[in-house]
């Protein structure tokens, strides 16, 4: 028992401790890579290629007046920040790093809690999330803030339908289980499932970017119409947090788009590389190499959500609508049409 | 009536599916902003590297020493007068007995200002002197917290003996030659002192 509790919280405690240290530095790499974009250096000054940058934006939110309106509701404008980053963060538990590792006896998953309906959960937690948002814009008494938070509830539950659905098409194609860590083991050895499911994948991006509250769904918080958004009035680290909080979301849906589509710690010829190393199954190398190949995955879907964030301009508010409702919403029902045939044939689904 | 071809017609036509679906065109931009990342980059890290000069720049005046370290300038106001802006105020001395390694000639500018303000860096000053003793340099004038501190005076605008400023840049014989030119009116003074031989 004890040792159980030593081993969650050592993962705990380096999920939140990466969770935290990739948000950070994505501060730092969205900046860096919008000016590489954009045909400039981005940040150089603080440290070799402004490395420390994301020290000194901390420090700067630290130390700046904390502003709380009079004519707020204020234990929710505190609270707001608050449960949107534990959102954000909950998150993360399902995703499994690596392949499990082996220690005398017991065998080790890198995972936090491996939850057998993790896609549910995943859905549940993440549209939690615009709770943050939604009581923040609230309660800062503010019609931009208020106009921001509309936006991302209704933008929120316009995309997760169709977001849910193509999770449905993907559940069909990995073979009818819930978990995370079962659909990235089903697809060890096999393809990744964005070869059965390549609409369905394009369709789960789209709604990933909406989910974030990222370019070119960023309405909740567009600067040229709301001024900042759910997030005017906020300042010092309740903002900080909030804007934390977004860069932890992209790497949580980024880390679940790599799992989900495109395998996880898994890639081609693994085994056949574990082999020609010589390596034990469970030794802790593999575990090592998979979270090294789970990990660029992931820091690669954070590069191109940022690269779309600087090509892509911001959609219209009924033009987000009609391409939640009309667009991307058929478009995954008929992917789910598509799958179930598709599957029938490939003999996964028996009727 | 058409008055140039570059006059471009809306076109009204209905967009082709592929337009319709928009991911040709999104993964054609995101092809764009991705060759950028490869581009050269025109940035110039400042304090470390500095963006070169046109060899004719022109900023921060010197008022130059000659080789011996006596002032050469002789307050004849030239530059006051031909300056636009009005920027130049100076007050004449008489050299005395004992001055002569601090002074070329007789006379000499007591104290010599400009309003850095006022100045608009035309460059005209040193084209009027006849002593070959402003110049404009490539210095930048630095910025100051007070108006009247942008006022230089003798202590800044005058070269240290152990600074000495080049300006062989501004220096050619093709400007020497120019200065000589007899036609010009700037230089009918000068050339009335060649010929009386007080040069």
């Amino acid at each position: 028992m004890i040792e159980f509790i030593i081993y969650k919280s050592i993962i705990c405690v380096v999920i939140f401790a990466v969770s935290l240290g990739i948000a950070a530095y994505s501060t730092w790499w969205e900046r860096k890579f919008a000016g590489l974009l954009q045909d400039r250096w981005g940040p150089s000054r603080a440290g070799k290629w402004g490395l420390l940058q994301p020290l000194a934006d901390g420090g700067k939110m630290l130390f700046k007046e904390e502003i709380i309106p009079n004519v707020s509701n204020k234990f929710l404008f505190i609270l707001a920040p608050g449960l949107f980053i534990v959102t954000a963060i909950v998150a993360g538990v399902l995703i499994p790093w690596g392949p499990a590792m082996q220690i005398g006896d017991s065998v080790y998953a890198l995972q936090v809690s491996d939850v057998n309906v993790g896609v549910i959960f995943l859905l549940g937690v993440t549209s939690i999330g615009v709770y943050g948002i939604m009581i923040g814009g609230w309660a800062s008494n503010n019609k931009y803030s208020l106009l921001g938070a509309i936006r991302a509830s209704a933008q929120m539950i316009s995309y997760e339908l169709a977001m849910g659905i193509s999770l449905i098409a993907l559940i069909i194609t990995a073979g009818g289980t819930l978990s995370f860590s079962e659909i990235v083991a089903a697809q060890d050895g096999g393809v990744a499932n964005v070869v059965w499911q390549p609409l369905g994948f394009i369709i789960f991006f789209v709604c990933a970017l909406a989910e974030t509250n990222r370019a070119p769904f960023d309405l909740a918080e567009c600067e040229t119409e709301l001024v900042g958004g759910y997030h005017t009035e906020y300042s010092a680290f309740k903002l900080g947090l909030f804007l934390f909080a977004e860069y932890i979301n992209m790497f949580v849906s980024s880390a679940v788009m790599a799992g989900f589509y495109f395998g996880g710690y898994n890639f081609p010829f693994a085994h056949e590389l574990y082999s020609a190393m010589g390596l034990q199954e469970g030794s802790w190398i593999i575990s090592l190499i998979g979270f090294g190949a789970y990990f660029t995955k992931t820091l690669i879907f954070i590069s191109v959500f940022m690269w779309i964030r600087w090509t892509i301009p911001r959609f219209r508010y009924d033009q987000l609508m009609n391409l939640g409702w009309k667009a991307l919403l058929p478009l995954s029902l008929l992917n789910l049409a598509i799958t179930v045939v598709v599957e029938y044939f490939r003999g996964n689904i028996i009727f | 009536m058409q008055l140039t071809n570059r006059s471009i017609v809306v076109s009204n036509k209905e967009q082709s599916f592929a337009e319709k679906i928009y991911f040709p065109a999104i993964v054609k931009g995101m092809a764009i902003t991705f060759s950028h990342l490869f581009k050269k980059r025109p940035t110039i890290m400042y304090p470390e590297v500095k963006r070169e000069y046109a060899p004719v720049y022109r900023g921060q005046h010197v008022l130059k020493r000659d080789e011996n370290g006596a002032e050469r300038c002789t307050s004849c106001g030239m530059c006051a007068v031909a300056c636009p802006a009005e920027a130049i105020t100076m007050e004449s001395g008489e050299r005395k007995k004992g001055e002569e390694h601090l002074y070329r000639e007789e006379k000499y500018a007591k104290t010599y200002e400009i309003n850095m303000l006022r100045c608009i860096f035309c460059g005209l000053c040193e084209e009027a002197c006849p002593k070959e003793a402003i110049f404009l340099t490539d210095r930048i004038v630095d910025a100051e917290y007070e108006r009247d501190t942008f006022i230089y005076g003798k202590d800044i605008l005058v070269e240290k003996m152990d600074k000495r400023i080049d300006v062989t840049k501004r220096q050619t014989p093709e400007v020497l030659n120019f200065k000589k030119i007899p036609g010009l009116k700037h230089n009918e003074v000068y050339q009335d002192k060649l010929n009386k031989g007080k040069h």
